[in-house]
């Protein structure tokens, strides 16, 4: 059985819980002084390649967890090492913006220097949405793609992954490498435990540019403008016809 | 964005809602099974024959009272009524106590209940005011006929002023309605606690409540700065000040702020607000001692200071029974006697990040703690603040009933009433794990930073034997130590017995007299409180 090299894909987003407000520019979401942290998918990510470890062991050779951005993002690498991720990398982009095509490029040169063979990426960014990085990624580098995964399991060389589709669940299975995209079902990440986040704050991280991995980064897309969503109304339930009745006078509407 | 915010709310953010509307969602399961009427479960208590019996005629009037601005009545006298639309009034959420009363009635405005209240004296018909109804000492509900006054729909927001912080507005309000208003315009109300989705900001004034952050953000008695009150004769008192310091005269709305609806009924309140917090951080501990517990704390008071937010106890028990009876993440793997939630909150998150990354280290290297976590976001801070606010509805899902006590006490023998009433309990051959014993567990959790305990004891169902064990003993015990027989959640029906352990007979006994001033009828709140 091949030894398992797992490489984590993890982006920094605004906090998910938190109501994003579009900056005055109406140019993107005004991020100044709001909490950022680790993509939501991309968590559970970091959460399954700990898994894996845990479960497959001496199989398991590496795992390594990136991000392309600011300094700051440094945070959630060392959030990930805490965790239980073995070596973390930042690749430093400063403040430009990241397109996904960008980052698969980027990725792609990553698992060539890393020479991983499963890669493991959130399926979507909660700012953007777009759901293309893991796809972009598994159709350059030639690999079998599981996108949105709801279970991962290893038979032999094999990787079987189950899918949440409409209508039920699809399990597909193929030998490594390959790459996994996590849905919100595959596992609930753990807190990272203080002491491990202690020591973590003090461990090495590795750092990189685009140039170093040889793929300077070239925005194609340009945003015209962003603005809010037409706000939705208010929907009252009502159990039944007494109530109905109820709720409208109470509304005065009869 | 949208799309997927929904999508994962199902998962994480149940969380939420859970946390805001654990007393509405309780409630409609606890009406599966009706508890017995209080007049049966306490037949001592006899309906005093001074207060008329409500009639058609009453209700009539009632009905007028509310005819131009609106408002609404639930009327039992009639037989088309459902009598089961009166069973929320008639019943708390502890599902401890049931009243009869025929009806309900919820005003518009302070006028409508000025009247109510002049008309309901000259009868001598008897009152209960009722907000939220998620009172914990069975003070919101009628022992036998009164009236409930439901505050429910006087819930305007009046105003607010950003630059003072300072908010007006009707009882009835929401507390998370208040919250959320205030959110937007980046302040918050003082006050937070567990019911914060159905509970009404009058019915915590009118018991003072305490809440998660009193700690940090002080007491309602001193955050708020005005009310308007409605006397039982009808008389309206307008107190509605939004200055932060005036003394002229006596401060009578600090006779309301805790009365219970005893002296009157709040309609309005002023309150002033703090600014929102920019940054907050929850971190939470195993510790392997309750001495371990007191020395954190002294840590945390001297490494956070000014940011130290919020610092509750739970003891291990408590923790299990969240295990059981919800599906919430358990932070730490291992088992510890005690946890401790720490919660900061600040206006610049490096600043608080380095101070409490500081602290930490500190109580890590001394063996303070042994273990603990720290939430890396809003989701995770949001469960782990539901490992405590969840205990609540877990005690209540353990059994079908619980006892509880809400004390102050000394911080040194805080947990040592914990350990003693299971010691009594235990010896008593009242807990155990067979359905012969009425008792499954005791459970110790609360705001330490307050030196307030809530002691639970989980029941099979609710049994004298096990009242008679636990009272007066633990108010004794609490009176051995000068603590306070309830520490936030007031005296109500409840408690009433028990003020003497806590109150002086020369303090009584001109509460009462206060009392004959404010309604000489006595048609306020009757069977309760003092």
């Amino acid at each position: 059985m091949s030894k398992l090299r797992v490489l984590v894909g993890v982006k920094r987003t605004l906090d998910y819980m938190l109501k994003p407000r579009i900056n005055p520019a109406k140019t993107g979401v005004d991020l100044a002084g709001q909490k950022m942290s680790i993509n939501p998918f991309c968590d559970i990510a970091v959460e399954e390649a700990i898994r894996i470890k845990e479960t497959q062991k001496d199989r398991v050779e590496d795992t390594l967890v990136v991000t392309a951005g600011p300094s700051a993002s440094e945070q959630i690498l060392r959030q990930s090492l805490a965790k239980g991720i073995q070596r973390a990398s930042l690749i430093d982009v400063g403040n430009k913006e990241l397109e996904p095509l960008s980052v698969a490029k980027l990725l792609k040169a990553t698992v060539e220097k890393e020479k991983s063979n499963l890669v493991i990426l959130g399926k979507q960014a909660i700012d953007d949405d777009a759901h293309q990085t893991g796809g972009m990624l598994a159709a350059m580098l030639g690999w079998p793609q599981f996108t949105s995964a709801s279970k991962v399991a290893f038979e032999g060389d094999k990787v079987v992954v189950t899918r949440e589709i409409d209508g039920g669940a699809e399990t597909l299975s193929s030998p490594l490498p390959a790459v996994i995209t996590t849905d919100l079902r595959l596992n609930v990440p753990r807190f990272a435990n203080l002491a491990k986040v202690m020591k973590a704050r003090k461990a090495p991280l590795g750092k990189l540019t685009p140039e170093d991995l040889g793929v300077p980064i070239e925005n194609r897309l340009q945003t015209l403008s962003v603005e809010e969503p037409v706000s939705k109304r208010q929907s009252i339930m009502v159990k039944n016809v007494d109530e109905f009745v109820k709720t409208l006078k109470e509304l005065k509407a009869l | 964005m949208l799309f997927l915010r929904k999508e994962v709310f199902t998962q994480v953010g149940r969380f939420a809602a859970v946390n805001a509307n654990a007393s509405t969602k309780f409630c409609s399961l606890r009406f599966a099974h009706k508890p017995s009427f209080t007049a049966d479960s306490y037949p001592s208590l006899q309906r005093d024959s001074r207060y008329a019996t409500l009639n058609q005629a009453d209700v009539d009037f009632l009905k007028s009272i509310l005819k131009t601005e609106g408002g609404s009545i639930v009327n039992g006298l009639d037989q088309s009524t459902d009598p089961s639309d009166l069973d929320a009034f008639n019943t708390d959420w502890t599902h401890k106590y049931r009243g009869k009363t025929e009806v309900a009635i919820k005003p518009k405005t302070t006028q409508q209940v000025s009247q109510i209240l002049k008309y309901c004296n000259s009868r001598k018909l008897a009152v209960v005011p009722q907000g939220g109804n998620t009172g914990l000492v069975g003070g919101s509900i009628p022992v036998f006929d009164e009236i409930v006054l439901n505050l429910g729909l006087m819930n305007k927001i009046h105003s607010f002023d950003e630059l003072s912080g300072v908010l007006s507005l009707d009882a009835g309000v929401i507390l998370e309605n208040a919250d959320s208003f205030l959110a937007e315009k980046d302040h918050m109300f003082p006050l937070d606690l567990g019911a914060k989705g159905s509970c009404q900001v009058g019915g915590c004034a009118a018991t003072a409540a305490g809440g998660l952050r009193l700690l940090r953000y002080g007491s309602l008695r001193g955050t708020i700065l005005g009310i308007e009150a409605v006397l039982p004769d009808g008389t309206i008192l307008d107190n509605m000040v939004t200055l932060r310091k005036d003394n002229t005269g006596l401060d009578l709305k600090q006779l309301f702020i805790g009365s219970e609806g005893y002296l009157g009924i709040i309609t309005r309140l002023t309150v002033i607000c703090p600014r929102r917090p920019r940054s907050t951080n929850v971190a939470f501990f195993g510790v392997s001692s309750y001495e371990n517990v007191l020395k954190a704390f002294s840590e945390s008071k001297a490494y956070l200071t000014e940011i130290l937010s919020a610092f509750e106890l739970m003891d291990n028990t408590s923790q299990r029974l969240v295990d059981a009876h919800s599906s919430t993440q358990r932070p730490l793997e291992d088992e510890h006697p005690f946890y401790v939630l720490l919660e900061t909150q600040g206006s610049n998150k490096e600043h608080d990040e380095q101070k409490l990354n500081a602290l930490i280290e500190h109580l890590i290297e001394d063996e303070v703690i042994t273990d603990g976590v720290i939430a890396q976001d809003e989701s995770q801070l949001r469960v782990l603040w539901e490992r405590r606010e969840g205990i609540t509805e877990c005690l209540a899902k353990a059994g079908s009933g619980v006892y509880k006590y809400d004390v102050s006490l000394p911080l040194k023998v805080l947990y040592d009433l914990v350990n003693d009433t299971k010691q009594r309990l235990t010896d008593l051959k009242l807990l155990g794990e067979s359905s012969d014993h009425p008792v499954i567990d005791v459970v110790g959790f609360g705001h330490m930073g307050d030196g307030n305990l809530h002691l639970n004891i989980a029941v099979r169902k609710y049994d004298k034997r096990v009242e008679k064990a636990l009272q007066p003993w633990v108010f004794e015990w609490v009176a051995s130590h000068r603590g306070s027989i309830s520490a936030e959640h007031g005296l109500g029906l409840l408690k009433k017995p028990y003020i003497g352990y806590s109150k002086s007979p020369e303090m009584i006994s001109l509460m009462k007299i206060l009392k004959n001033v404010f309604d000489p009828n006595g048609i306020m709140l009757p069977y309760k409180y003092v």
